[in-house]
């Protein structure tokens, strides 16, 4: 039985293209919608050039959306024309690059870095209370108050990933954009991220959209994954759901190729190689297929894939 | 796989001048690589591993001293070779591939020249020959219309097909070793597959040795036959990718393997290696792990350990596996993997190692 | 480093008391988080690295010397050097302790025979011009400082209007985009295509000639060149994600331009300003020469040289000292510059 669980953003449609109208038009997000429940961390999941960055960037506003519906908390967020407004929804939703050696400005110190929202918000009445406010902050993320008199450049890429998470924490928001925030970082440091993250969602109370392109990882962090590719969202569920029951031939693509640390595993696996179907006239679209689990497809596909999911189902509880 | 020995690296360090000190980079790296075979040497950003390989292609920077060490290719020591005797070698012997394809490649030069310029160069092959083995090179990395592709510029190749054709260009000289430092770290998942299995599939028709550098254990599970751990400028474990795997000593070791989410995925939360990796201005005395180790001991910040042979093939450098050490308990994924080893080992009938 | 044998440990792994081998505390966040290297903001990191470079620093030295001699020689100079003297006119250089070498003597080459100048004209004693007189008596050496002072000063006020006006424009070029910086970048190129002697000529018919005249002229001109290196910086840095995560801070427009941007492109912009100023000296120095820069008395090295070149044939050093002054210091300002860019751009990290 399941509460009535409060939706903090649902996104309708959504549509970002660049350079419309003309020859070289990119339809980087092309249709898509989903929601996030307060509290929970989705993933988006999906390959270079697949539109999840820039979902997220027009989530948080950074592009002005072509087309759709961005919900966040009851408002539309896509037409936000006002300053003050757009002020207000800032303090309400931050981000987490993706490269930590260009997320910091490199010719500002740490304090200053992190410091920025709170300057900017005026959360700060004076210079003392800054200054705690920002070692708080680097203590909550694992670093020492003595690194914040230090310049980015000498840092690693883990330390400086978690101060970008401290300048995102700084003007307390309620859910946070991860954009690809571990991909750049090696995979010990990518748990410590990862762990911090979870930390701070359970202390905070934050809201994840955490975007990213290792599967595997995603599925450890997120309650429900969207898989995207081309724009579109092809398949969408719990993440145990996705990651065990995926059926859209993508989806089974891309699982068939994530290497695990288990030679055994590695030693027998077959890749399975997707290919895009050819373009027929059917009206394809998210649809949900067994509950809470949705595939891109045509209605007449939806009992193929329902088939599918119970077969592996069955599958799984036989082993 | 024979027991011939390909290349050789004896007691290896190297420092750094920098402006702040000098920084030991390497501090002792011993290692072998056996013909036919795939070594992984695993290890975070900072560990030495570039540096390492660097040094094998003397393709060091201007503020780089090997300061001690052997480097013996084929028997012969080229750590005092030439800069125009190690061009003999480069490229024809011991060939190298990179991190970025986008980078990798000339952007003003058309691949097949690129291809056939190592052939040339090294065998004195004519132009025209040169491109026919381009051809025959980019065939076989699996480039389709090879034949129409050949004018083509790298810029439009996509990132998976460009990472081919320097593969194609490493291999033109059917080398000795082949050297390749995080080839897909830059890739996506679904063309890092394909291209591991077209490393593993050259590997078989060239017969050459790969040192395969990365952080990704997951790749290191799908092409190693062996695996080195290094930390802090050192080698911390050795031995083959089943006692890597399933039978690890070094925590270090047993902190990358617990960082990975696992196939059930029922953890709730990834054991992770606290603080980051040592500076090697001012390494710490002693095992330079021991700051980020939960296990460690007393002796640990003051002595670095001596390896600990585990098996003729499987060495870790622990004091934890010297007879005084305590018996303690690794992480949960850690016993479910030795449980694994006990098991397979256990039932093997003739005690095969 | 040896390998143990498990069955075989030798005596000295053997003997280490148990208690070694007692667990660590473990380490706090600090010595794990420790990070060995000091501190050092991007100026000291290029100070450092401008340092290494011989040419630069010597460069550098002259350069502030010259600069300091121009600037206290508005009070303290060897003679006043508007203060004409028919009496005194053409006399070479005499230097009290040189009084051995031909040239610096107070004597010249007169018909084959060398003559004492300065008798011939009863110079007293104590009286010396070090690098003699021009043809109204007016001591060399003081106008010579006077000329570096002046022709420093129309190419730094010159740099820094440039800096102003082109950094603004760049800027706000670059910022804004889309058909605004369409709009501004095309009127930069009608700008740039009229040359900047029409420019000068123009000018004058306007204003007196003069120091002012010089400096808006240059000013008129000079500015694209900044305008156009800033936009293309300013471009590049846009998109970096630190710009992008101060958007999504909330911080205005301005405040990123001033925050973000400019302290990243001061590199650039002060190297771009160490090379116009050269050109700009060189300028003013062309224009005097020809005669439509600054009028008498004023002195500038290009009057200087306009007025050396008239008697060249018969007093060389009329117009070898203020062209050896400006070679040296364009030279300085030009090494300068090339150290300071490779000072602030490190291609290796070390």
């Amino acid at each position: 039985m399941s509460e009535k669980r409060k939706v903090l953003l649902d996104v309708k449609g959504l549509k970002q293209y660049f350079n419309v109208g003309r020859p070289d038009e990119v339809r980087a997000v092309d249709d898509i919608s989903f929601h996030i429940y307060e509290g929970e961390t989705f993933g988006l999941v999906g390959e270079s050039g697949s539109g999840k960055s820039t979902t997220g960037r027009s989530v948080i506003r950074l592009y002005d959306p072509t087309g759709g519906e961005i919900i966040f908390n009851g408002d539309d967020i896509s037409k936000i024309r006002s300053k003050s407004g757009m002020q207000a929804f800032r303090r309400e939703v931050q981000m987490i690059f993706q490269d930590p050696y260009a997320s910091l400005n490199p010719r500002m110190k740490v304090n200053d870095i992190i410091a920025e929202g709170i300057d900017i918000n005026h959360l700060a009445k004076d210079a003392a209370e800054r200054e705690s406010k920002v070692n708080e902050l680097l203590k909550v993320v694992g670093l020492d108050p003595s690194h914040g008199t230090r310049y980015p450049h000498e840092f690693s890429g883990g330390q400086r990933q978690r101060i970008g998470i401290a300048r995102a924490l700084a003007v307390d928001p309620r859910f946070i954009i991860c954009d690809e925030p571990i991909s750049a970082l090696d995979v010990s440091i990518q748990a410590q991220v990862v762990n911090l993250l979870q930390d701070l969602q359970k202390d905070a109370g934050l809201t994840y959209l955490f975007i990213a392109h290792d599967l595997s990882m995603v599925k450890h962090i997120s309650d429900r994954i969207g898989v995207m590719h081309s724009g579109r969202l092809l398949e969408m569920g719990s993440s145990d759901d996705v990651y065990n029951f995926g059926v859209h031939p993508y989806t089974e693509s891309l699982l068939s190729a994530i290497p695990l640390p288990d030679p055994d595993y590695e030693r027998t696996r077959k890749r399975i190689v997707y290919k895009p179907q050819p373009e027929d006239n059917k009206e394809r679209k998210l649809r949900e297929i067994t509950p809470e689990h949705y595939v891109y497809c045509s209605e007449d596909e939806v009992d193929v894939y329902r088939k599918k999911i119970e077969e592996k189902k069955a599958k799984a509880t036989q082993e | 796989m024979t027991m011939e020995k390909v290349l050789e690296v004896k007691d290896l360090q190297i420092s750094f001048d920098t402006f702040a000190g000098k920084v030991n980079a390497i501090r002792g790296v011993s290692f072998e690589l056996f013909k036919g075979e795939t070594l992984a040497i695993v290890g975070e950003s900072g560990s030495g591993k570039s540096v390492t390989t660097r040094s094998i292609m003397r393709l060091l920077s201007s503020n780089a001293n090997i300061d001690n060490g052997e480097i013996l290719f084929k028997g012969e020591d080229i750590v005092h070779k030439t800069e125009k005797q190690m061009q003999t070698i480069r490229g024809k012997e011991i060939a190298m591939i990179f991190q970025d394809p986008m980078t990798s490649l000339d952007p003003t030069m058309p691949i097949g020249k690129q291809v056939a310029e190592s052939l040339i160069k090294h065998n004195k092959v004519s132009k025209k020959e040169g491109l026919d083995q381009a051809l025959e090179l980019l065939k076989l990395v699996g480039i389709p219309n090879a034949e129409k592709r050949l004018k083509n510029y790298p810029h439009q190749f996509s990132g998976g097909q460009r990472q081919r054709i320097v593969i194609a260009i490493a291999l033109i000289c059917y080398p000795e070793v082949l050297i390749a430092d995080e080839p897909t770290t830059a890739l996506d998942v679904t063309i890092q597959a394909q291209i591991l299995e077209l490393l593993k599939d050259l590997q078989q028709k060239i017969s050459t040795s790969i040192i395969f550098i990365t952080h990704d254990l997951g790749v290191v599970a799908n092409v190693a036959d062996r695996v080195a751990v290094m930390y802090g400028g050192r080698l911390v474990e050795v031995g083959t990718s089943e006692e890597i795997f399933y039978n690890p000593q070094h925590p270090y070791t047993w902190g990358l393997l617990g960082s990975m989410p696992t196939m059930e995925g029922t953890e709730d939360k990834l054991y992770a290696i606290p603080g980051s990796p040592p500076d090697l201005l001012d390494p710490p005395k002693g095992d330079a792990f021991y700051p980020r180790n939960e296990f460690a001991m007393k002796i640990d910040a003051e002595e670095a350990p001596p390896y600990f042979e585990v098996s003729p093939t499987h060495k870790a450098a622990t004091w934890l596996l010297a007879p005084q050490a305590p018996k303690i308990t690794p992480p949960a994924e850690i016993v479910r993997r030795w449980a694994i080893y006990a098991e397979r080992h256990n039932t093997t009938a003739g005690g095969v190692k | 480093m040896e390998t143990v044998d498990l069955n075989n440990v030798p005596e000295k792994i053997k003997k280490i008391p148990a208690n070694d081998f007692q667990p660590l505390d473990t380490s706090t966040t600090k010595e794990r988080e420790r990070i060995a290297t000091p501190s050092l903001s991007f100026l000291q990191d290029s100070w450092r690295r401008l340092k290494k470079n011989k040419a630069a620093v010597i460069s550098l030295v002259f350069l502030g010397i010259i600069i300091f001699i121009s600037i206290i020689t508005i009070w303290v100079s060897p003679h006043d050097p508007t203060q004409q003297n028919v009496a005194y006119i053409n006399l070479p250089p005499r230097i009290p302790f040189l009084d051995s070498i031909n040239g610096f003597n107070g004597t010249a080459n007169v018909a084959g025979k060398m003559v004492d100048k300065y008798a011939q004209a009863n110079v007293p004693d104590n009286v010396n011009f070090y690098l003699g007189t021009d043809g109204l008596g007016r001591d060399v050496l003081s106008r010579l400082f006077m000329g570096t002072r002046i022709s420093l000063l129309i190419a730094f006020i010159a740099a820094l209007l440039d800096i102003t006006i082109g950094v603004t424009y760049g800027l706000i070029s670059g910022l804004l985009g889309g058909r605004v910086d369409t709009v501004m970048q095309r009127v930069l190129e009608v700008l740039s295509g009229i040359p900047n002697l029409v420019v000068m000529i123009l000018m004058l018919t306007v204003f007196d000639p003069g120091i002012l005249s010089i400096v808006l002229a240059m000013v008129i001109t000079n500015w694209i060149s900044m305008a156009r290196i800033v936009r293309a910086q300013t471009l590049k840095l846009k998109d970096q994600e630190f710009v992008l995560a101060a958007q999504t801070l909330g911080e205005s427009r301005l405040k990123i331009a001033i925050k973000h941007i400019l302290p990243n492109i001061s590199s650039v912009i002060i190297v771009q300003m160490m090379f116009s100023i050269p050109s700009a000296i060189f300028f003013e120095a062309f224009l005097s020469f020809i005669g439509l820069g600054l009028r008498p008395p004023t002195a500038s090295l290009g009057t200087l040289l306009n007025e050396g070149y008239k008697t060249f044939r018969f007093l060389p050093y009329l117009m070898w000292i203020p062209a050896v002054t400006l070679s040296v210091v364009m030279i300085c300002f030009n090494l300068l510059a090339d150290g300071l860019r490779d000072a602030f751009d490190p291609k290796m990290k070390e």
